[in-house]
């Protein structure tokens, strides 16, 4: 339980850091922190104490405790997810120093109102 | 015909791939090949919703077969408000890229352009076809990340920066989503969407079941801008391209905000009244506050967008007044009424919405402005541009007998039966400032002192013209929903599909 709760932690200052921050590139890091705590988050969902790989080795023989393989496999997805948002924010971040010559966002405000 | 469910995900992404690859080398086949698909998947979704009926499809990806009752693997599950939603979504779609054969000029790389669009029709239709609550994320995540991609597409200052604001806070609200289907499945073991249902209706309400709910309600509300969460919308919208406006604001709010919403809420948890009311008091506020917040915008895309917010307000204020009578057990049949002027509302919305915003575009296209002061006159010089807008602006206004006014009306009739007499007050209230906003459009842009371009401007080219000629015919002709052998036709069944499981 201790953990499920610093990975809530985690996800409150990545979350924080979003709110507080003022460089395009931390915005960026925290968001990424905040994807990192999920991803924990699932891989404690389908932690089982003492099991095994869920892979049948011989005919039948099933292990008696095996982890949940599903959360796994979600949050593999939900990393590509992760890694494309990442990529067109970076992108977008890189478009706007050109633009604006600087990172601060207290800087960047064509848009008002 | 469940087989059919999956063309409507694979066939726009396949395109998509298509018109990346071969677009630069074949001109202007991306143009003319992409309204014809969407006008193919808009034809068989009207052919499905005319067959489906009160019926539920279902179709197992890969040929997965449940076990012991116990579903594996993804199921693709189509209702009526599914099939609703698919015929919005692709007809929308067909009138949009109709639209962009003439707008997309201004752009370079227009083969871009496409292939994104048919990445996010893509999304939205696995959003409204998926069955599963992961695979729903993962759509979801697809149709937003295109819309990000074509918010910054015209590379100047204000898009950049509107789409970096909306992608931190469109990340951060998959993020909260993606979190609520991690405690929804640590709390159930499935991902299922009839399976969750049935677990959670035969177990007691547990502490991390209620908290999946809060996180799915912060996560979509951001989705779908609802007031406390609306500040990317203004700006992403009228960023975007006029065409890709149309489907932000007409479909993509609604595929991956309202529609999922009313789907958790309604079909998978057991719903609680405090819940039903929280939902109604977003509602309300975002009618409120959207409508007065638009009032003060020149930028006509702005201030259709905050409008926007306040047309979404009506959808979801009714659609909660429609659960929390459900939740007390109250009047089933006044129940079902509000529901089904929230779906009523939801269509008209994305139908004068789009024409609206692809006005605009027409507009921004000859002046290239879109500041309210620097119009006038117009009305002589671009006939149809004008007249379409005028239908729009009345039908968005309620007007009789354009569509809004009886979606309106239904909204209305549904908050004094139910006895919210506040609620019905605030409705009249917010329709007569949204009356107020689009004649000060009319005022400033088609009448009233002509500017020094409103002589010399000619109307915009055919398949702009086009386009908007038929979203205004379809926006007359929505209004005949109201009777009852289309609303049974059309409407009712979305409606039972989303009371059905909440009896």
């Amino acid at each position: 339980m201790v953990l499920f709760i610093m990975c809530f932690i985690l996800f409150l200052v990545g979350l924080y850091g979003v709110i507080t921050r003022r460089n395009l590139i931390k915005i960026i890091i925290a968001l990424s922190i905040m994807e990192y705590s999920l991803n924990l988050f699932f891989i404690l969902i389908g932690y089982r104490k003492g099991g095994e790989i869920p892979i049948l080795k011989d005919a039948g023989a099933v292990p008696p405790v095996v982890v949940d393989p599903l959360p796994q496999a979600m949050i593999l997805t939900a990393i590509v997810i992760g890694l494309a948002t990442t990529a067109l924010l970076l992108a977008i971040a890189i478009r706007l120093y050109r633009k604006y010559k600087t990172f601060d966002v207290s800087g960047i405000n064509a848009l008002k109102g | 015909m469940e087989a059919l469910l999956p063309l409507f995900v694979v066939i726009p992404l396949g395109f998509a791939f298509i018109t990346a690859l071969l677009g630069r080398y074949i001109p202007l086949f991306h143009r003319i090949a992409i309204p014809l698909v969407f006008l193919f998947l808009s034809v068989l979704s009207v052919w499905m919703m005319a067959n489906l009926r009160e019926t539920v499809l279902t179709y197992m990806v890969g040929g997965w077969e449940p076990v012991n009752g116990i579903p594996v693997g993804i199921h693709l599950s189509a209702d009526g408000f599914s099939v609703l939603l698919l015929v919005i979504i692709n007809s929308l779609a067909f009138l949009s890229a109709f639209y962009s054969y003439a707008y997309i000029e201004q752009y370079t790389s227009g083969h871009y352009f496409y292939a994104l669009f048919c990445l996010m029709v893509a999304g939205m239709n696995g959003v409204a076809v998926t069955g599963d609550i992961f695979n729903l994320y993962v759509f979801l995540e697809i149709a937003a990340i295109a819309s990000y991609a074509l918010v910054a597409f015209g590379i100047k200052k204000e898009e950049l920066e509107a789409s970096f604001k909306y992608q931190v806070l469109g990340g951060i609200g998959s993020l909260f989503i993606l979190f609520g289907i991690g405690v929804l499945y640590w709390a159930t073991g499935t991902l299922n969407m009839a399976d969750i249902h049935k677990i959670i209706g035969s177990t007691a309400v547990s502490p991390g079941i209620v908290f999946a709910g809060v996180l799915l309600l912060a996560g979509f509300g951001i989705k779908s801008a609802m007031v406390p969460f609306h500040s990317w919308l203004p700006d992403a919208h009228s960023s975007a391209p006029s065409p890709i406006s149309a489907m932000l604001s007409g479909v993509l709010i609604k595929s991956i905000g309202i529609y999922c919403l009313l789907r958790f809420f309604f079909n998978i948890f057991t719903a609680s009244s405090q819940v039903a009311y929280v939902i109604t008091t977003l509602g309300v506020a975002s009618m409120v506050i959207g409508a007065f917040l638009a009032i003060y915008q020149w930028d006509i895309k702005r201030l259709l967008a905050y409008s926007s917010i306040s047309q979404i307000g009506y959808v979801v204020m009714s659609a909660g007044i429609g659960l929390i009578l459900l939740c007390n057990h109250g009047d089933i049949h006044v129940a079902a009424l509000a529901i089904f002027g929230g779906i009523y509302h939801l269509m008209n919305h994305a139908f004068f919405k789009g024409l609206l915003f692809l006005n605009a575009g027409s507009l921004e296209y000859r002046l290239k402005t879109r500041n309210l002061l620097k119009m006038g006159g117009l009305a002589s010089s671009m006939p149809v541009t004008s007249s379409t807008s005028l239908v729009a602006s009345m039908a968005i206004a309620g007007i009789p007998p354009f569509n809004g006014f009886f979606s309106k009306l239904v909204i209305i009739v549904a908050a004094v039966k139910s006895g919210f007499y506040g609620l019905a007050i605030i409705a009249v209230i917010v329709s007569i400032i949204t009356l107020s906003l689009f004649l000060k459009f009319q005022r400033y842009a088609f009448y009233g002192k002509p500017s020094e371009s409103a002589t010399t401007e000619k109307d915009v080219p055919f398949s702009m013209e086009g386009t908007m000629i038929l979203l205004a015919v379809c926006c007359l002709l929505l209004s005949l929903l109201i009777f009852p052998f289309f609303r049974n036709l059309i409407l009712m069944p979305a409606v039972h599909a989303l009371m059905n499981a909440t009896i």
